[in-house]
């Protein structure tokens, strides 16, 4: 019983040390910064960003489908993994959850930063139209927000009453943790609805997170411009986001074993698994950028061959060759190898597939907008090209710096490792023990 | 108009051509002509009218009402006139950069920004074929793609085939912009200058905005783009771009009376495609595009002299340049 206690005791959530403070200080001052910055933006309008008539599309929009990439990493782990009985991933079920409310709430957000007319942002829902790829899109990430802080909210319940007991119930923070807990008593009519809506989330779960990200590619792919214009488009993205999301799991899983010390829970054999499952993603989405580079480059028709041009040799080479290597062929690479799924390279391999990944939607959605059918004419020069501003800048690390913030405070206040699960793991490994001995 | 027979053809131009093709003429005055049952009467002036099936009638002068506005009781903004399909041609022969469309189109709906809504390109299909001049405005389609993915209805086609926006009820997603292949949807960036022009407020203080006058006014954080000048078209008159251009390019009609004039001339529709091999922007992408064009062939004049005209980075002159 008393390692039942350590884990109880190293499971529960800890107060911000001086870094944790002084880390969530300097995103609140990010984020401060950011918000000066959009109130700037409602007041002068969207020409304080580079984007024109013709780049009518920037780094807002890729950093949306950038989170919505990341966001689907939530049920990548807890539904697809728990359904097919990879019971491994358990301790990475919280963190991977916690990922994606994160990612997909800031996913809403982000899109609205991008309107012209934020303060009719209530005409989606009381003029939507269902013929508008925008509206499935609207329809499909609220759900998926729903059902991922369903998906969050149930597993916690009985760490909520583990953390109740442990803090007593009239403490302050018990108070807390019992009003969450929902009077968890773990009776077995309790475990029975416990087990029985969490299958049914996790099952729920992947097609709505197919949904968010197909959808999410049909904003282009619905139009005709070169670039855009693909069949492949919603597979190739969904290949993306798991490589985005796992990358994004495997970075945090690091950091969060490194600073509470959970090497107990976390262990080599996790980074391991994750490597391999990050490696495989790798390839998959290898796959699907073959396709979509290699066919139109074949066929070569007059839209495609300058679209590729530029990507290939032109004026986004240095980044497309960056991303590509950087965020695709070395991970591979490294993590094809036993020595390069240990936590460290695992660790590198994470932030390098991340970083690929949001300058790949960077790639994704401004060069094509840059060749339209009919040549640019009778606008400035500086129409011709897209580069986002510094105040573009400002905001998008705000979403980033937000994103973070929710993971940290979430972090903060809920155990990043499944605590109920973890002791019944370990009891169930104790009888097989002694049903050996 | 009140010059007494300066010119007859002008005056079938001015009365007979605006209405005429508008269709007003072509069934009200038709009826008036049919009840009287005299088809000509002496000592009475009459007008030649272009009736429906593509002969020239006279009628008496007086029994020809001319109708103050176009809308009907019942008209409504997102539905337009019923029974009518404005299409527009533009004859690329004739076309040499003059750009008189362009300010005109500019001036009329007092378009502040950077990005003209109909632009004179200068193309050119591949490197051995002769380079041309392509005023190019909104088409119009019949099956546009901007309507389609417009997220709150704010985009819509109307039954006499024009598209128009809702700028009080666009959200800004830009959507319709990406959608659109022919590229000619403009975003107000910022707060149009407009306030700077006299004439827009006079416009402004008995006019209520509406979606059927583009740029009255344009408003921040919404897009922009040609209108077909519904607003003009109620006048019974052509749009900006027609009247302005010096060298007849652009004709303005109604497809279901075959007929398109650029107020000196009046051609069938069908006859004029035909005769001169007419085709659509992009075809191939099934947008039913509403603009035609008239390919660049035996030209009026040398492609080279519209290059003093050109500037590839200006699109709008602005006042106070």
């Amino acid at each position: 019983m008393e390692t039942d206690i350590q884990i109880v005791k190293d499971l529960t959530p800890r107060r911000f040390g001086r870094y944790g403070k002084a880390w969530v200080v300097f995103l609140s001052v990010i984020i401060l910064a950011s918000l000066l910055a959009y109130i700037q933006q409602l007041n002068k309008g969207l020409v304080v960003t580079e984007m024109r008539d013709y780049a009518l599309w920037g780094v807002y929009i890729s950093n949306f489908v950038f989170f919505v990439a990341i966001s689907l990493v939530g049920s990548l782990i807890t539904a697809i993994l728990r359904l097919s009985g990879a019971s491994w991933s358990t301790p990475l079920t919280r963190i991977s959850e916690i990922i994606a409310v994160a990612a997909i709430f800031i996913a809403g957000l982000t899109i609205i930063i991008d309107m012209g007319r934020p303060e009719r942002l209530w005409y989606l829902f009381i003029y939507g139209r269902l013929q508008s790829p925008i509206i499935w899109d609207v329809i499909v990430i609220s759900t998926y927000l729903v059902i991922s802080l369903l998906l969050l909210y149930f597993p916690l319940l009985p760490d909520f009453a583990i953390l109740k007991m442990k803090y007593g119930k009239n403490s302050k923070q018990g108070v807390w943790y019992r009003r969450f807990s929902l009077n968890w008593k773990g009776t077995p009519k309790q475990k029975e609805l416990y087990t029985r809506s969490i299958k049914i989330l996790s099952v729920l779960i992947i097609p709505v997170a197919f949904g968010i990200h197909t959808v999410t590619a049909w904003l282009f792919a619905t139009t005709y411009r070169p670039g855009w214009d693909s069949t492949n488009f919603g597979p190739y993205f969904i290949a993306g986001a798991f490589v985005a999301g796992a990358g994004a799991v495997v970075t945090i899983m690091f950091i969060l074993r490194k600073v509470y010390h959970l090497e107990a829970y976390i262990s080599d054999m996790h980074f391991d698994k994750m490597g391999k499952l990050l490696v495989l993603l790798c390839l998959l989405y290898l796959y699907f950028n073959i396709n979509e580079y290699l066919v139109p480059a074949y066929k070569n028709t007059i839209g495609e061959a300058v679209h590729l041009e530029e990507l290939f040799t032109g004026e986004y080479a240095s980044l497309f060759w960056l991303v590509i290597l950087g965020g695709l062929i070395v991970p591979i690479f490294v993590l094809l190898f036993p020595q390069g799924r240990k936590p460290v390279p695992v660790f590198l391999m994470g932030i390098l597939v991340v970083v690929g990944a949001w300058w790949k939607r960077y790639l994704i959605v401004t060069p094509t907008l840059l060749h339209p059918f009919v040549p640019i004419q009778g606008v400035p020069e500086s129409w011709h090209h897209y580069y986002p501003s510094g105040l573009e800048w400002t905001i998008t690390f705000g979403t980033l710096a937000m994103a973070l913030l929710i993971i940290t405070l979430l972090v903060r206040y809920l155990p990043v490792i499944p605590i109920q699960e973890t002791l019944e793991e370990k009891r169930v490994s104790e009888t097989i023990n002694q049903e050996l001995k | 108009m009140k010059e007494e027979k300066k010119n007859p053809r002008r005056e079938f131009i001015d009365k007979g051509l605006k209405i005429g093709l508008l269709g007003a003429v072509a069934s009200g005055a038709l009826k008036a002509f049919n009840s009287c049952g005299r088809p000509e009467t002496a000592g009475e002036e009459n007008i030649d009218l272009l009736a429906t099936d593509g002969t020239m009638i006279q009628v008496p002068l007086s029994e020809v009402e001319e109708e103050v506005s176009l809308k009907g009781e019942d008209y409504n903004v997102r539905e337009g006139y019923s029974d009518r399909k404005f299409v527009m041609v533009v004859d690329l022969a004739r076309c040499k950069n003059a750009r008189k469309c362009m300010s005109a189109c500019n001036k009329s709906h007092f378009i502040t920004g950077d990005n003209a809504w109909l632009k004179v390109y200068k193309m050119q299909d591949s490197q051995d074929s002769a380079p041309y001049w392509q005023p190019t405005l909104c088409m119009h389609c019949d099956k546009p793609p901007c309507v389609k993915v417009c997220p709150v209805d704010a985009t819509f086609k109307r039954r006499d085939g024009i598209v128009l926006i809702d700028n009080e009820r666009c959200i800004g997603c830009r959507f319709c912009m990406a959608a659109c292949p022919y590229s000619t949807r403009v975003f107000n960036w910022e707060e149009p200058a407009q306030g700077e022009t006299t004439e827009i407020n006079l416009h402004l203080e008995h006019l209520e905005y509406s979606p059927d006058y583009t740029g009255l006014p344009s408003l921040k954080g919404t897009v922009d783009k040609c209108d077909f000048c519904p607003h003009m078209i109620d006048r019974k008159e052509l749009p900006h771009c027609v009247t302005a251009c010096p060298n007849g390019v652009f004709f303005f009609g109604d497809a279901y009376e075959d007929s398109v004039t650029n107020g000196d001339e009046t051609f069938r529709l069908s006859t004029l495609l035909e005769e001169k091999a007419g085709y659509r922007m992009m075809e191939d992408l099934g947008t039913e595009p509403s603009v035609y064009y008239l390919p660049p062939s035996n030209r009026l004049v040398d492609f080279e002299e519209g290059l003093e005209n050109y500037d590839e980075f200006k699109s709008v002159h602005k006042a106070e340049e």
